[in-house]
């Protein structure tokens, strides 16, 4: 049908993508052996230590890099088969060409490819600049891994144009898995291929949040991710930019909006995530601490009566010097919880009313949830 | 001049209305209260610290121990948390094995409470009624699970084991009996005057005040918050039975006393639903790998107890022990409220007050 | 026969007979309170799906209260180091004793009296009232904050009570024309007092079961607020003491409310007097005690103020009308 219109067209499209292949091969190659000096590459941290503090920054940017080589040879690997085999690569390409068409092309094709995909169906001139803004991460993200300076689209045109493709088909992949699984309604979904799904997903975020400034309006497979647009462009909107450190969907726990906020702009995160008349997050569920050692994090998960929606708010803590704003003056809830928090993982909450060791009591010798943690005996 | 003095008195850590190790500082002038402050950690046993170096599957033992009067929510929540970040498909049947323990257990749980309660109030005889028919839902978890209290019965991917011949039938006979009993109940304490002298309008809150100090459970919807888990957040296969959220408006002693009534009759006909719906046969667990390791992520999940909102949050770093575990334990959350409470009250009214906050020790510490 | 030894010379013989003679009284009160436990235990075991005691002394634990007295008494006394010494030894004494005397003047048959004295009925209640005195002090000296706060409840409760009961009986006192527990026996030989002081029966009971500190007004013991109240610090036979104390009450105040209202030792009908009038006294007597064990383990507790307020403005009004009523009710009949 479509494939028809302009084989002519698609077969300079699976040239092209065959190059664009050959190419990510290569580059995947280049970034495999790049891997392993990754964490002293100067010009990718350069990059990197705008948003992260440097230590940090190193070892995401490693499992970063690991993820996108491996989701890069995937893709490659697919096409190469296609490489060495030209019946196949017929048909391939006829698939391909309704990819393409998926990417470019208006509604029923789309309809056809995800009928499910309701934003998709929506607004599909948001798809169409969805997709060209991802092939543009994608198509940065890759160019900075392998040769770190090259960001103009125009100087990589074809190698985008080709990738837009493969980035689409890519999706395409992955909404119709998301499909399945969202008809299971998460419970069905095999574990490969939602661990899978999840892995390309994240990796896109990543890319996504780190690649471009401007916030991507990426389609995820994930029936939370308007929400989570949504609050992160309310907050965005009234607290500025910079307030969020991160935000995405824990796929892990029932796809629940997370938001990552800075030390300094935690209190005034929750606080607005409680008053805004949008978001009216009114119920506070949960709040704890966790060590992981780089640092420490408090965990809070914020419920919305109103709009029937969760989010789970986390802020990274210095680890030797855990401070930070207290939540009692929003709930009184938070009293206990932050009493817990102090006691077994020694983070101070200022401003909090009554902060004491709540479980072990004041002449308990050290916070026991802390992994460096060494029982204190005085018979010993 | 008449001048009168203040005095503390120390209720608890052995008290017997205290329901545990909890201990509460009053500061009094008379019998009135005028400040109060609540001590707790006597039980604390640590078991988030604990869990850091056990298997997923050796944690389960501990949460028996948490809220040991419904241990089978305190299972399902660690199991469920696993399986969610797992992506583990629970088959049919142990799901509703799964919801029938632990609609039981909320049974006897409110049962349990119920008799209490009144023996605060200083009727001693419904106690010993609630322990009749507690003890058939006793008798009939030990058939399913060989424990009478720490049950330890599910696993990550469903049930330890399957029900025993005969196990079903035995549920659905119980259940007329129930709703029996509950009008028995009623007839017994529910309309005595005395009784509902020190109940009701005693320890009134708002929705509001609920809301900002985290209640949940029975605790929420005795001031008209029509919010249960079970309904709003479908967890296991809730989502497949007619069942009601049983409300009331007041917000004191007597709504959280009608509320938990009306649970229980709601579990009765989630149980009645459950029998109908229980498949004939299949597997009882998911297949799952020998050692169990949940992927690098962090997970939080929250079900619907009889005491309120139960979470388990698990950071994993891919290891078969989790990095970090924590329960958002309702008990720990809902006694909160109470130094605001009991300000300005008297000290009966303090025991009915604790009474139907209804904490759990093993679960306030932890 | 009592009388005739008041009137005797005094001499040694005279005062062993007196001795035997309370000696024998103090062990049947003691017998009927071993056997009222046993009974409370059982009565409330059925009530409540229980056995109750059934090991010691046979299938019905006929010996069980025994053995608990045994226990009792082998245990070992502790008194408090900050407590107020005198007062703590004291207070058991001063608790009990009263409620002994209080049994002279009850007439159990028409032959069966200790002290058949005019005012019998004001002394029954003017020397019950001394008991409040021990109780406070237990509660005071025990240098404990819950004895304190329940010695601070009795007292309070016994005040407010002591004079709904007082003005519950008046209205038999008036029909009556006497004080004395024979004559008001006698008036009743051909309707009780139940059924023509309603009213006043119904608050003498509630009131007595509140000077009883029994449930639903057990306030000054109640244990889960006060854990026991004011003997809270007592062990051994000092605690059964304060036991004893209570049930002998129990005792006087059955016996008392069977005088008063239920007709003493008479008959229920005239035809059926060939039946001793001990044997209806224990009847009547047993079916007032049974009452008691009932509410115990039926009712919950009523809270402090309400108690106060349903004592002052609700028995002491209804009790007061009830007098009111009685007066003008007597006034009419007699003239006609």
């Amino acid at each position: 049908m479509s494939g028809e219109k302009d084989l002519e067209q698609l077969k300079k499209e699976a040239a092209e993508k065959a190059k664009a292949a050959a190419l990510a091969k290569k580059k995947a190659r280049e970034q495999q052996e790049t891997e392993v000096s990754e964490a002293v590459a100067p010009a990718e941290d350069e990059d990197l230590a705008k948003k992260k503090a440097a230590a940090a920054a190193k070892a995401k940017a490693a499992a970063l890099a690991k993820k996108k080589a491996e989701e890069q040879q995937a893709g490659s690997e697919s096409e190469d088969r296609e490489d060495e085999d030209l019946a196949k690569k017929k048909a391939a390409a006829a698939a391909k060409a309704k990819a393409a068409a998926l990417a470019k092309k208006k509604a029923e094709e789309q309809q056809a490819g995800s009928e499910s995909e309701d934003r998709e169906d929506e607004d599909l001139a948001k798809k169409k600049a969805a997709a060209a803004a991802k092939a543009k991460a994608a198509a940065a993200a890759k160019a900075k891994a392998a040769r770190a300076k090259q960001e103009s689209p125009e100087a990589v045109g074809d190698d985008a144009k080709a990738k837009a493709i493969a980035a689409a088909k890519a999706k395409a992949a992955a909404a119709a898995k998301a499909k399945a699984a969202a008809k299971a309604k998460q419970e069905g979904g095999e574990a490969s291929d939602d661990a899978k799904a999840k892995a390309i997903a994240a990796a896109k975020a990543k890319a996504g949040s780190k690649g471009a400034e401007a916030p991507v309006a990426e389609v995820k497979p994930s029936v939370n991710q308007p929400y989570l647009d949504k609050y992160v462009k309310v907050i965005e909107e009234h607290l500025g930019n910079d307030v969020l450190e991160d935000s995405y969907i824990n796929r892990l726990s029932k796809d629940v909006p997370t938001l990552v906020a800075k030390r300094e702009t935690y209190y005034k995160v929750v606080q607005f995530l409680k008053y805004n008349e949008q978001l009216g997050f009114d119920y506070l569920s949960e709040l704890h601490g966790v060590d992981y050692e780089t640092h420490m994090e408090v965990y809070v998960h914020l419920y919305s009566y109103k709009n029937s929606q969760s989010v789970a708010v986390k802020v990274k803590l210095d680890r030797d010097e855990p401070t930070i704003e207290s939540l009692c003056p929003l709930w009184a809830g938070a009293n206990w919880p932050e009493c817990e928090a102090y006691d077994l993982l020694g983070i101070k909450f200022l401003n909090h009313p009554n902060l004491h060791r709540i479980m072990l009591g004041e002449d308990w010798v050290g916070h026991p949830l802390r992994k460096d943690y060494e029982p204190y005996d005085v018979e010993v | 001049m008449l001048r009168t003095e203040e005095m503390l008195l120390n209720v608890g850590p052995q008290h017997p209305s205290t329901h545990g190790v909890f201990r509460l500082i009053l500061k009094i002038d008379g019998e009135t209260i005028k400040e109060a402050k609540p001590v707790i950690g006597y039980l604390h046993r640590g078991t988030e610290k604990l869990a850091e170096d056990l298997q997923y599957t050796q944690i389960i033992p501990y949460t028996d121990r948490m809220d040991y009067v419904s241990a089978m929510t305190n299972n399902y929540v660690i199991c469920h948390a696993v399986e969610t970040m797992m992506g583990i498909e629970v088959p049919e049947r142990a799901e509703y094995l799964r919801v029938m323990a632990m609609e039981l257990g909320r049974v006897s749980s409110h049962l349990l409470w119920w008799g209490t309660f009144v023996l605060d109030l200083g009727a001693t005889s419904p106690l010993l009624y609630a322990f009749r028919e507690r003890e058939m839902i006793l008798n009939l978890l030990n058939e399913l699970s060989g424990a009478r209290l720490t049950f330890n019965y599910m696993r990550v991917g469903g049930v330890k084991w399957d029900a025993p011949e005969g196990w079903v039938d035995k549920v659905r006979d119980f259940i007329p009996h129930m709703r029996e009993q509950v009008k028995g109940y009623h007839d017994l304490v529910t309309g005595n005057e005395i009784f509902l002298n020190r109940v009701k309008g005693i320890g009134k809150y708002s929705k509001e005040d609920a809301l900002n100090y985290s209640l949940s459970g029975p605790n929420l919807r005795c001031t008209g918050m029509k919010w249960d888990l079970r309904k709003n957040e479908p967890y296991s296969i809730y989502d497949r039975f007619d069942f009601d959220v049983p409300t009331r408006e007041e917000g004191d002693v007597l709504s959280r006393y009608h509320v938990r009534f009306a649970e229980i009759e709601e579990s009765l006909k989630i149980l009645e639903q459950c029998v109908e719906q229980f498949p004939e046969e299949g597997p009882v667990i998911a297949k799952v790998p020998k050692i169990i390791k949940a992927p690098k992520g962090e997970a939080f999940v929250r079900i619907e107890s009889p005491r309120g909102e139960i979470g388990c949050y698990i950071a994993s770093d891919g290891k078969k022990e989790p990095y970090r575990l924590k329960f958002r334990r309702p008990s720990f959350y809902n006694l909160q409220i109470l130094p605001k409470l009991l300000e300005g009250e008297s000290i009966s009214n303090l025991i009915a007050i604790l009474g139907a906050v209804d904490i759990i020790l093993g679960e306030v510490d932890g | 026969m009592v009388q005739d030894l008041l009137h005797s010379q005094p001499g040694i013989l005279n005062f062993g007979i007196f001795f035997i003679l309370a000696l024998v009284l103090l062990l049947v009160i003691l017998g009927f309170v071993t056997y009222a436990i046993l009974a409370e235990r059982k009565v409330m075991g059925f009530m409540q799906l229980r056995y109750g005691p059934n090991q010691v002394g046979g299938p019905w634990g006929l010996l069980q209260t025994v053995a608990d007295v045994l226990k009792l008494l082998l245990k070992e006394d502790t008194i408090p180091k900050l407590a107020d010494r005198p007062l703590f030894i004291l207070a058991p004494v001063i608790a009990f004793a009263p409620s002994f005397v209080v049994i002279a003047t009850i007439p159990f048959t028409d032959k069966l009296q200790f002290a058949d004295i005019g005012v019998g009925l004001l002394y029954y209640i003017a020397i019950s009232g001394l008991t409040t005195i021990g109780v406070v002090m237990a509660g005071w000296s025990s240098n404990n904050k819950y004895a304190l706060l329940g010695g601070m409840r009795a007292a309070a409760q016994m005040i407010s009570y002591e004079i709904p009961l007082v003005m519950s009986v008046l209205g038999v006192i008036l029909l009556t024309g006497s004080m004395n527990l024979n004559e008001i026996v006698a008036a009743q030989e051909n309707v009780w007092y139940i059924l023509i002081q309603p009213i006043g029966f119904l608050v003498f009971f509630i009131a007595s079961v509140a000077e009883l500190n029994r449930i639903p007004f057990d306030l000054p013991e109640a244990e889960n607020e006060l854990i026991a109240g004011y003997f809270v610090e007592y062990s051994g036979f000092r605690w059964a003491f304060f036991m004893l104390a209570e049930y002998v009450y129990m005792f006087a105040m059955a016996s008392l409310t069977t005088v008063l209202f239920l007709g003493g030792w008479l008959p229920i009908f005239s035809f059926l007097d060939f039946i001793p009038g001990a044997v209806w006294f224990a009847l009547k007597f047993s079916l007032v005690v049974f009452m008691l064990l009932w509410f115990r383990s039926t009712f919950p507790r009523i809270k402090a103020d309400q108690l106060m307020e349903f004592g002052w403005k609700v028995l002491l009004p209804v009790a007061l009308a009830n007098i009111f009523l009685t007066a003008i009710i007597k006034e009419l009949l007699s003239l006609f």
